[in-house]
């Protein structure tokens, strides 16, 4: 660890803070209808978007038919994908001549966009057209952020609204985010990314010859517009197979800096948003506090783990420093660990390092990271679980202290609670019979790459990532298998699906109570203390449910490497 | 069915926009701003292109600098890293297998000189830079090559290193396209 480093990565969670709140304020502005500087250009283009879909947008929906629509036109997405893929080698923008995918890894790929896990078991340059990576991987970047946001913010409206009905209209909120959040931002990004050196062509590969004489076939494509969106939907998917560690995805120091932000923006901002939908500003402080603190301890763990680098490699080899092990020179330890952290943290699952070849601890934190999946969490999902493990905490709390539990001025009922654990215990379920499964068959341990105790991890971090759906891997794992595609597939799908349909369910329910004013007997949620029960409840179910899991994998792999004993 | 009518319109002009005019209007305008980037930093030489300033590529001969080792020997249509765990075997014996490689290379240098970055292999397999201490090491060995003295070379390494952005983000080092083109030139003089 250097004193530059660690002030690199304190400037970066400054900056993200510095951005997210007017950000979030923006983004609250959006969702009330208020009126921007560029309401000439917004109002027109969503005029004709609203007349081409047929969308009446004075209408208001349940969260039934809220919800139903949601759904409905992700499935249709996820199919046009579906074919795309299947298809893509006898479609055109394909310089380099690619062919279509499997059934199982394109079911694979379409379930993991349209989720926003962006999980990848096809290698970018050697599998998916520029008609692919622009209609397909591009497009689901843009739409399954969306999905997100919208969820998290009909939910809200559900949270305030006294004696309601309706949750807002799903299409135009859908719109909305487009073309007033993600679009602008996506273009002032790609721009800005194509000046720092990220390639954007429609030229096919580049046959260079060497400075010695050989040939290299140096792929491209339009890199930078997947980039920006890749980034700030959270998603992660990368062009490149090496994702950001890839020099064209990511070049220099700067870019990387710029990409933590992108991705840190809009989640970090929703808790903003959130805080003025209920009219607390402390609430959202509150949640700051302690979000930003644990994003820091998962950062200085990995940055403290992997400055102190691999003693096996000191001790058998006299080779000294920290682990440069599938990371970049231009990124340094220190850029490496705050990406690790923040891919994790904001559920991006892009990676600028191979976190296969983190140490043990420095795996760790991103595996904890997905486990809790609140750590600020994904662009509107992340809103959501927090939400969700708000509710529980309440609910715990109020059992304690013997008085009824309400948030917000809402009572939290019988169904309320059942709504919740349900979307709490899917998370874990998803991830640990899985794992399970994989370790017993053949199918499932015959695609590790690396022996003993690590292999174990590659499995657990593939299902943890694809559950929080992060996308990130412990990459050595082969997951272009049936086995792994339709089971991570599926694991993608549950983990998305299932707990938002019940946030939208519990929404639907909140909706309806009126509000109760706060009392001398209403438990506070807007303090530390309170906080600090919150960060209870997140640590005690991950601590409780996944321990063994981490113990058998990163901490096990810790012990025997400062025991000296490879695996075997 | 009014939904399904509805979602499969949105579909079609959501495509159209996202998918189609988004990256198009990107492409464009990157196109006309900032040329040599956007077609990927490529670099010609006497008007044949010799690789990018960006990737990495496989260089070993012995006038030259080399570039970190890669985990798929330096394939630009093929990215990744080795992905091996701190635990593994294989991952100390690719390591000493570059360490035998750098000394059999750069003959006379202690292990203990020698940067992590210079026998751990990159995350891409393509990473265009070196660290300061990794360029030194060559510097022996390229001046017995070239017969340019050490001090030249070590001049070049100076006028070509690129320090933490902003004085705290990332590292020093230096890009080894731009290192070996400078030192074509020098040789050139």
């Amino acid at each position: 660890m250097t004193f530059a480093g660690t002030i690199g990565i304190l400037a970066v969670v400054a900056l993200i803070l510095a951005l997210a709140i007017p950000m979030g304020g923006y983004i609250y502005r959006v969702f009330t209808g208020q009126r921007n500087w560029f309401e000439p250009v917004y109002a027109p283009v969503e005029r004709v978007i609203y007349k081409f879909v047929g969308i009446n947008p004075d209408a208001e929906m349940d969260w039934k038919s809220y919800a139903k629509s949601w759904l409905l036109v992700q499935f249709v997405m996820a199919l046009f994908v579906y074919i795309i893929f299947v298809l893509q080698g006898h479609l055109p923008i394909n310089p380099d001549h690619i062919k279509g995918m499997s059934w199982d890894l394109a079911f694979n790929t379409a379930a993991s966009f349209i989720t926003n896990t962006n999980w990848q078991n096809y290698a970018g340059e050697q599998s998916m057209s520029y008609l692919g990576q622009m209609a397909a991987i591009t497009y689901l970047q843009f739409t399954s952020a969306a999905a997100g946001v919208v969820a998290v913010i009909a939910f809200v409206r559900g949270m305030v609204a006294n004696k309601g009905k309706t949750l807002g209209n799903f299409w135009v909120d859908y719109v909305k985010v487009h073309t007033r959040i993600l679009l602008p931002l996506a273009f002032l990004f790609a721009i800005v990314f194509v000046g720092l050196g990220l390639p954007e062509t429609l030229h096919g590969a580049q046959i260079a010859h060497t400075l010695q004489g050989g040939t290299q076939t140096i792929s491209r494509g339009p890199v930078a517009s997947l980039e920006a969106i890749k980034q700030l939907g959270t998603n992660g998917g990368g062009y490149f197979n090496a994702n950001s560690a890839h020099p064209f995805e990511d070049p220099t120091a700067l870019t990387t800096v710029l990409e933590i932000l992108a991705m840190a923006l809009i989640p970090a901002a929703l808790v903003t948003t959130f805080g003025k939908f209920i009219k607390d500003r402390k609430q959202a402080a509150v949640l700051y506090v302690f979000l930003t603190g644990l994003l820091l301890a998962g950062a200085f763990t990995v940055y403290a783990s992997e400055s102190a680098g691999d003693p096996l490699v000191h001790h058998l080899l006299g080779i000294g420093g920290g682990n440069m092990e599938g990371k970049e020179v231009r990124f340094g330890q220190s850029l490496s660990s705050i990406f690790v952290a923040a891919t994790t943290a904001f559920t991006t699952g892009a990676v600028n390092t191979m976190h296969d070849s983190l140490t043990p601890l420095g795996g760790m934190v991103p595996i904890v990271f997905m486990m809790f999946n609140s750590v600020f969490g994904g662009i509107g999902v992340g809103l959501l679980n927090i939400l969700m493990f708000l509710i529980i905490a309440v609910f715990l709390s109020g059992l304690m202290v013997g008085r009824t539990p309400e948030i917000f001025g809402k009572k939290i009922e019988a169904r309320e609670i059942k709504l919740a654990t349900a979307a709490m215990l899917v998370h874990p379920f998803v991830i640990l019979v899985p794992t399970a499964i994989a370790l017993v068959t053949k199918a499932g341990t015959s695609s590790m790459a690396n022996p003993g105790l690590h292999g174990f991890s590659e499995v657990l971090y593939a299902f943890t990532s694809g559950a929080a759906n992060n996308g990130s891997a412990f990459a050595g794992l082969n997951g272009n298998t049936v086995f792994y595609n339709v089971a991570i597939g599926l694991v993608m799908l549950f983990g998305r699906y299932v707990s938002m349909v019940a946030m939208f369910a519990m929404a639907g329910s909140l909706v309806k109570k009126s509000v109760v004013p706060e009392s001398a007997g209403t438990l506070r949620t807007n303090t530390f203390s309170f906080g600090g029960v919150f960060l209870a409840v997140i640590i005690i179910v991950g601590a409780l449910t996944f321990f063994p899991a981490v113990a058998v994998g990163p901490i096990g792999e810790h012990l025997q490497m400062i025991a000296g004993q490879l695996a075997k | 069915m009014v939904n399904l009518w509805r979602s499969l319109r949105f579909l079609v002009v959501s495509v159209v926009l996202l998918g189609l005019i988004y990256p198009l209007i990107v492409t464009g305008i990157g196109q006309l701003l900032f040329p040599y980037h956007a077609n990927g930093s490529m670099i010609k030489l006497h008007g044949r292109v010799v690789g990018s300033m960006l990737i990495a590529q496989n260089v070993t001969n012995p006038g030259l600098f080399h570039y970190r080792p890669s985990a798929v020997n330096y394939a630009g249509n093929g990215s990744g890293g080795s992905n091996l765990g701190p635990t593994n075997p294989a991952l100390i014996k690719e390591i000493k297998g570059n360490i035998q490689t750098v000394e059999q290379q750069n003959p006379g240098t202690p292990v203990s000189q020698i940067p992590p970055d210079m026998v751990e292999s990159s995350a891409s397999g393509l990473d265009p830079d070196i660290s300061i201490q990794d360029a030194k090491i060559q510097v022996p060995r390229i001046s017995k090559a070239t017969g340019l003295s050490q001090q030249v070379l070590m001049a070049l390494i100076n006028r070509n290193e690129q320090g933490r952005f902003l004085g705290i983000w990332g590292q020093p080092m230096v890009n080894v396209m731009k290192l070996n083109l400078a030192l074509l030139q020098q040789r050139g003089k």
